[in-house]
């Protein structure tokens, strides 16, 4: 008999830290456990750049440039699932503490009027940077997201029970303690 | 207590004493019922919604209605959970709750109602509302960003402090909290860190300056449980009447 088909989960950071992509190593020795199920496309840990079709998609961050809108519908049209993973992809997190000032001023604070610049010193310009929108969006106001993962980030046992479920085939169930906005 | 005082709430029978409210004899039973703007030693204020229950299968808050010999309450529902997750979402979209950044983590109502909801998303588009912060007042700071419009610090300062600090202003949407002074800064106030309306907020909005994040993670007051498990924290402060400290 065939052994089960591995899942192919892909992920990916936005708007994040990579905190929740470290968070995910934190399950320490069950990463060899989840590889028996999963193998991975796109990903910071494969440095595949573009994602094929999968099963499982992993966002971490929030959108708040043009390339993220991109990566994240490209993960929503190659997935059948996809995860808002920590505090920015479920509500934009502390990149979106920014939302209440305007993006000019706020690009002039740090290239035109800091102190200490080299003179000349101008809001960076090259067609290789991604524009910046003028707010932080949380990622389910871009595409439709399946599941939600908050926390900042969500510990090693929370995305490890939250993936157990998930490829037991079953609605995650978190619990006190696992479930957690910070 | 007579035996004829007693309701059915979610299948089990709760004693009550008369002039209780639904939620004071479900409290004093043990039985915890989500809530925000209740606080035992206040009268019932009935904004918050989160209390909805359902009795005799009409929706009412618990916190306001009186208990009376042989309703039936429906609160631990999948329909009623439901609600009371979107009410929990409603306010978490309308504000700016970032709770990695938030001293009263941990110790938030709010926060400690979404877990215990099994709230995992905002599920709304975020409204990112713009509320400076006021930290004029040499004790305390004031974060308007995290204020669900409870009324508890107006009704403490106006009942307990006699002060008449904060109030509401605005409608709707646009409806906020503000100070009563002239220049509208806490500074300006007769306001004090002893003051009961500082021990109130269910979220964060009133913080004692210099004290945030004095409580590590695991030790934090709703760490250990989930708030449901701190029922008794809640129950009336005088069984039978409404409380007014």
């Amino acid at each position: 008999m065939n052994a089960p088909r591995k899942l192919k989960v892909a992920t990916t950071s936005l708007a994040g830290c990579f905190g929740c992509h470290m968070s995910l190593l934190d399950i320490d020795e069950r990463l060899l456990e989840l590889l028996e199920f999963i193998e991975f496309d796109r990903s910071p840990l494969t440095d595949i750049k573009h994602c094929g079709p999968c099963d499982i998609g992993i966002i971490e961050g929030g959108v708040c440039n043009a390339e993220n809108v991109h990566v994240l519908r490209e993960f929503r049209a190659n997935c059948k699932i996809l995860i808002a993973l920590g505090a920015c992809a479920v509500n934009g997190g502390l990149p979106a503490q920014r939302n209440h000032l305007d993006l000019r001023d706020i690009l002039a604070a740090v290239y035109v009027t800091e102190e200490g610049l080299v003179p000349g010193t101008q809001i960076p310009n090259d067609l290789e940077l991604p524009l910046p929108l003028n707010h932080v969006h949380p990622i389910h106001e871009v595409v439709n997201i399946d599941y939600f993962l908050p926390g900042c980030p969500p510990s090693g046992d929370a995305i490890w029970k939250f993936l157990t479920d998930l490829l037991a085939g079953h609605t995650p169930r978190l619990g006190h303690g696992l479930i957690r906005y910070d | 207590m007579s035996e004829t005082n007693t309701f059915i709430l979610d299948d089990q029978e709760i004693p009550f004493t008369p002039g209780q409210s639904v939620m004071q004899a479900a409290l004093s039973a043990g039985v915890f019922i989500p809530h925000l703007c209740y606080h035992p030693e206040f009268r019932p204020h009935g904004s918050c919604k989160l209390c909805t229950v359902k009795i005799n299968g009409r929706p009412a808050t618990s916190c306001t209605t009186p208990a009376a010999h042989g309703m039936e309450v429906e609160s631990n529902t999948p329909e009623i959970l439901d609600k009371r997750r979107t009410l929990v979402q409603m306010l978490l979209v309308e504000g700016n709750h970032f709770c990695p950044s938030c001293e009263k983590s941990g110790f938030c109502k709010l926060q400690a109602l979404g877990y215990e909801l099994g709230v995992m998303t905002p599920r709304f588009n975020l409204l990112y509302p713009t509320r400076p912060v006021d930290a004029s007042h040499p004790d305390v700071l004031l974060d308007f960003n995290r204020c669900i419009l409870c009324e508890l610090c107006i009704r403490a300062s106006t009942e307990v402090d006699g002060k008449f600090v904060f109030a509401l202003s605005g409608r709707g949407i646009k409806k906020h909290l503000v100070v009563n002074a002239e220049s509208g800064r806490l500074a300006d106030t007769n306001f004090s860190l002893a003051d009961k309306a500082a021990q109130v907020c269910p979220v964060g909005v009133i913080l004692p300056k210099r004290k945030g994040f004095a409580v590590p993670y695991g030790e934090r007051h709703f760490d250990d449980a989930p708030i449901s498990a701190h029922v008794d924290e809640f129950k009336p402060v005088m069984p039978g009447q409404e409380g007014r400290s």
